[in-house]
């Protein structure tokens, strides 16, 4: 398989499904997303990602109930596996451990 | 607030393309994310920006793949289909007859239409630099005169280009009107051609087979020549390094090229050295005037990268320069890409042939329309024939088969059945084209029609086309049948809705095969008269030779050895052919002068021709040139000039003036048709000449070997002419030539009225197959209560007959008024309309629709009864 490595946006997304937790299907992840970032978050990118995330094996879906909105079809819920969580782990770590990599003093300088 | 949808065939699009895992997610997505834009954009925008994300989601991830296992069973399936729709062919052959010959002859005139717009297309394709060849064309403003365009230039022009104009990679500058006869040791034979420089070669692709290209055409006096005219020249002989003589000048054969390929713009025998030309016209200080554009043509090749707009900017200085040192004309240069020459804007001067784009829309379109009402009909006869083949479908879709295979499995048949057709239309295409070509004299100089690869390819493609346009309509019929209905009962069948749409149709298809067949009839019959109309005087038997510049008493000496020639005279022209030759006329009255029109003869001539003398006699004097004095009118003269009340008698001795030569009237003659019979009778004067060196021997032969006599003449005449060719006509012949534009409009019409009627019988056909399947029921009910044939015959065909009668009825007043107000008034002497040409045509049009009519409804009519109801 190819990387585990996540992409910032895959990282996102896949935050956000962590974070959404029950309430984690394509629109949705799209409106936190924005809500977040503070930037325009096109449906078309947050599908492809969520595709590939599921190829990776690092979410897995259901599909839910209908709704009126959906012109009768139904959401499809994303949830986190465990191979998604440890990567989600794994990266933090590195952030965390490159941060603590940098002393206070040279970051206060720029 | 009503609910709104998004745009329905955005979200089929998307069902279709999409991946069926994927889908129901997806179409979800988009339509919450549709209603919650309709709050925020509007209706409108909502259903844009919707459909725009539709496309948007065509991505890789999101496509169906196609299945191996689909794949594979649309190969198999192919060939069952074809193996089906071969059997379904070979059971109905009468059908598959009527479709095949139906469609091979319309596409026969598609086939016609792509052979002749390719050969008109490929027009130069054979220079290898033909995308940057560029004709330097000019615009001549003189005075008030309507500004006029030039396919010609000044060879100062092409001088000025070649030296002071950047930007260019080869120069190279021709002159026509190269016209001479060239001796070669004994030979003496004419020859055409250009003057051309050396430059030629390098913009051309003319290949040469011997001789230097760079060198060929470098010195004066040194002559290139085609294999062909080298043949013709020197015969077996090496041409090459030998010369020929024209006039007193001697020209050095320096090489030989290929022929000029029959689709060149220009064409030549020979290429002479344009320094020839010019050591030629040294002392003339018009040839190298900015000013004498009449003669030259420049072409320029563009290097690769080389720009247009600069090359056209450097242009304009070049003309405002030379034009400022000039008065009252100004010549601007242009430039032409070489393959807009044939195809594209007519200019004065053309060096060749010329034709506007708007001829290849006007025959695409033609083609088209007779291609697509062939189409037309083949839907329409398939449909028609729905019945049968329901039952077959609906088994097949209760076996398994999908829409998509029913479908596939029609276009199939009807791909099969253009196929066939293509290879009747291609050899009807074979018989056409000699047709075509021998329309005239133009087109079989225009056009080769030749098959080639690339032309069988487009044959090939058009009969595809045809094929899936033609079984499109069925096949998405067939394949939207229910199974279930159809097994349970074939009647059920919805067919068409739009019947008086197709009765219409009908009506207009035969009103127009009605009037072109009496058109046609109408025009024979007028065409024969112009043929066989008494001119006024007899024209059997005369053979009118024309003299080429020979003194004609020379001739004549010859000639009257011969014993199959009775009788011999001379004059300038040939009469009732069309061309005129007229002079001012005066009688008394100096205010009153008119044109009359002349032809100068011997005194053999009149008796010759047979030309009646009403009073007076044959000239008596044998004058000079410029020393004539006597003039035979004809009655008309007498008429336009009231010269003595019109009475010939009195009329002998009068003094008419023409061309300020007083001339005294000696005899008057019955009217004859100076001009053609398409126009009225007018004033005609005989003038007397004993020789016109410009003009014709007639000869009155009295043979039974025609081809010996001919010979002979031939012989006699090369005693006197040995270079230029016997150029002898029958008076007939020559009188039939002149209306030969009448022939071709017939023969155009006569074709298609051909595919009028042929497109008509098949539309009808349909009509009445249609008709009678869906009534069988009925019609076996009625014959179980009684009903005998001939009644139910009458019951589904009177309505047809209505039809045919509506378009007689549309059809034959509309020609008769046509050609009673429109066509004969144009045609001064013609005969009446008769009413039986009115009718044959159309009768014989309306036995083949009643014959069909009456095939097909007896057929049913014929029918056990018990068999259908028992179906039921």
């Amino acid at each position: 398989m190819k990387g585990t490595n996540l992409g910032e946006f895959e990282e996102l997304v896949l935050l956000t499904i962590a974070a959404l937790i029950n309430d984690a299907y394509s629109v949705g992840i799209c409106d936190e997303l924005e809500k977040q970032t503070g930037r325009t978050v096109k449906l078309g990118v947050v599908h492809a990602v969520l595709n590939r995330l599921e190829e990776k094996g690092l979410v897995k879906s259901k599909l839910g109930e209908a709704t009126q909105a959906r012109g009768g079809k139904r959401k499809r819920y994303y949830s986190i596996t465990s191979a998604g969580k440890s990567a989600l782990l794994k990266s933090k770590e590195v952030r965390d451990q490159l941060w603590s990599m940098i002393p206070q003093l040279s970051l206060k300088r720029i | 607030m009503k609910q709104q949808h998004p745009p329905r065939w955005a979200t089929r699009l998307l069902r279709w393309y999409c991946k069926p895992s994927l889908l129901e997610d997806l179409e979800g997505d988009l339509n919450e994310y549709f209603q919650r834009s309709i709050k925020s954009n509007g209706v409108r925008k909502a259903k844009l920006i919707y459909v725009i994300d539709v496309f948007k989601f065509f991505r890789l991830y999101t496509i169906r793949k196609p299945e191996f296992i689909t794949l594979l069973m649309n190969f198999i399936m192919i060939g069952s289909y074809i193996k089906t729709s071969g059997r379904s062919i070979a059971r109905n052959k009468l059908y598959s007859t009527i479709n095949i010959v139906g469609l091979a002859i319309s596409m026969s005139v598609g086939l016609l239409m792509i052979s002749f717009i390719s050969d008109l297309l490929s027009y130069d394709d054979f220079h290898e630099k033909k995308d940057r060849i560029y004709r330097v064309n000019t615009t001549r403003h003189y005075l008030e005169e309507p500004v006029m365009n030039f396919a010609s230039t000044s060879v100062k022009a092409g001088k000025k280009i070649q030296e002071t104009i950047p930007g260019t990679e080869t120069v190279t500058m021709l002159r026509r009107d190269f016209n001479y006869d060239a001796t070669v040791g004994e030979n003496i034979l004419p020859i055409s051609g250009l003057w051309a420089d050396q430059s030629l070669f390098k913009v051309f692709s003319f290949p040469l087979l011997q001789g230097d290209a760079t060198t060929a055409l470098k010195e004066p006096y040194s002559i290139v020549l085609t294999e062909k005219s080298a043949k013709k020249l020197f015969g077996q002989m090496e041409a090459l390094g030998k010369s020929l003589k024209i006039d007193t000048t001697n020209y050095l054969v320096t090489g030989i090229a290929k022929d000029v390929p029959k689709l060149s713009h220009m064409r030549f025998d020979a290429l002479i050295s344009f320094s020839s030309i010019e050591l030629m016209s040294k002392s003339d200080p018009d040839f190298l005037s900015w000013e004498s554009i009449w003669s030259n043509y420049v072409y320029i090749l563009l290097p690769e990268n080389g720009s247009i707009e600069t090359l056209q900017t450097n242009l304009d200085k070049l003309s405002a320069l030379e034009n400022a040192a000039i008065q009252n004309t100004k010549n601007e240069l242009f430039l032409q890409p070489l393959k807009e020459i044939v195809i594209g804007p007519h200019y004065e001067n053309e060096i060749g042939k010329n034709l506007p784009a708007l001829i290849l829309y006007v025959l695409g379109g033609l083609a088209f329309i007779v291609i697509i009402s062939a189409c037309f009909n083949y839907t329409n006869l398939s449909i028609a024939r729905s019945m049968r083949r329901s039952r077959e479908v609906g088994i097949r879709k209760v076996v398994g088969a999908l829409r998509g295979h029913v479908l596939s499995q029609f276009i199939v048949e009807s791909v099969l059945i253009s196929l066939l057709a293509l290879l009747f239309s291609s050899l009807l295409f074979l018989l056409l084209r000699n047709q075509f070509l021998s329309l005239h004299h133009f087109i079989s100089d225009l056009v080769s029609l030749e098959l080639s690869a690339k032309i069988i390819l487009y044959f090939v493609l058009l009969a595809l086309i045809v094929g899936v346009v033609a079984g499109f309509l069925p096949a998405l019929f067939f394949s939207r049948i229910n199974a279930l209905k159809v097994l349970k009962a074939a009647s059920s069948l919805q067919l068409f809705r739009h019947v008086s749409f197709r009765k219409a149709l009908v009506v207009i298809q035969y009103t127009f095969s009605l009037m072109f067949i009496t058109v046609t009839i109408l025009g024979y019959n007028q065409y024969k008269n112009f043929l066989a109309f008494d001119l006024g005087f007899t024209t059997e038997n005369i053979l009118n030779i024309y003299m080429q510049g020979n003194k004609s008493d020379l001739i004549i000496h010859e000639l009257a050895q011969l014993p199959e020639i009775t009788q011999l005279s001379k004059s300038r022209m040939i009469t009732s052919l069309g061309s005129m030759y007229g002079s001012q006329a005066k009688y008394t009255n100096s205010q009153d002068s008119s044109n009359i029109w002349l032809n100068v003869v011997d005194e053999n001539y009149m008796p010759l021709h047979q030309h009646k003398l009403i009073a007076g006699t044959n000239f008596k004097l044998r004058p000079k040139k410029g020393e004539e004095s006597e003039v035979i009118v004809t009655e008309q003269v007498l008429k336009r000039f009231n010269i003595k009340d019109k009475d010939p008698n009195k009329a002998i001795g009068e003094v008419l003036t023409i061309d300020k030569k007083n001339l005294t009237i000696v005899g008057v003659l019955k009217d004859f048709h100076y001009g053609s019979v398409d126009k009225p009778i007018e004033p005609v004067a005989f003038l007397y000449s004993a020789d016109e060196p410009s003009g014709y021997i007639n000869a009155k032969i009295s043979s039974n070997d025609w081809p010996a006599t001919l010979a002979s003449i031939d012989k006699a005449w090369s005693k006197i002419d040995k270079i230029h060719p016997l150029d002898a006509k029958f008076y007939n012949e020559q009188i039939e030539q002149n209306y030969s534009w009448f022939s071709i409009i017939l023969k155009v019409i006569g074709f298609l009225t051909f595919l009028a009627i042929c497109i008509a019988s098949m539309g009808l056909f349909g009509m009445v197959v249609f008709t009678t399947e869906t009534k069988l029921k009925e019609i076996s009910i009625r014959k179980v209560m009684g009903a005998n044939e001939v009644s139910l015959i009458y019951l589904l065909g009177k309505s047809f007959l209505l039809l045919l009668a509506i378009a007689a009825i549309i059809a034959l007043p509309l020609t008769y008024l046509f050609f009673d107000k429109v066509v004969l008034t144009q045609v001064a002497y013609h005969k009446p309309i008769e009413w039986s040409e009115l009718l044959v045509g159309s009768l014989g049009v309306l036995i083949i629709a009643v014959l069909m009519i009456g095939s097909q409804t007896l057929k049913v009519a014929r029918t056990n009864p018990a068999e259908v109801l028992k179906n039921e």
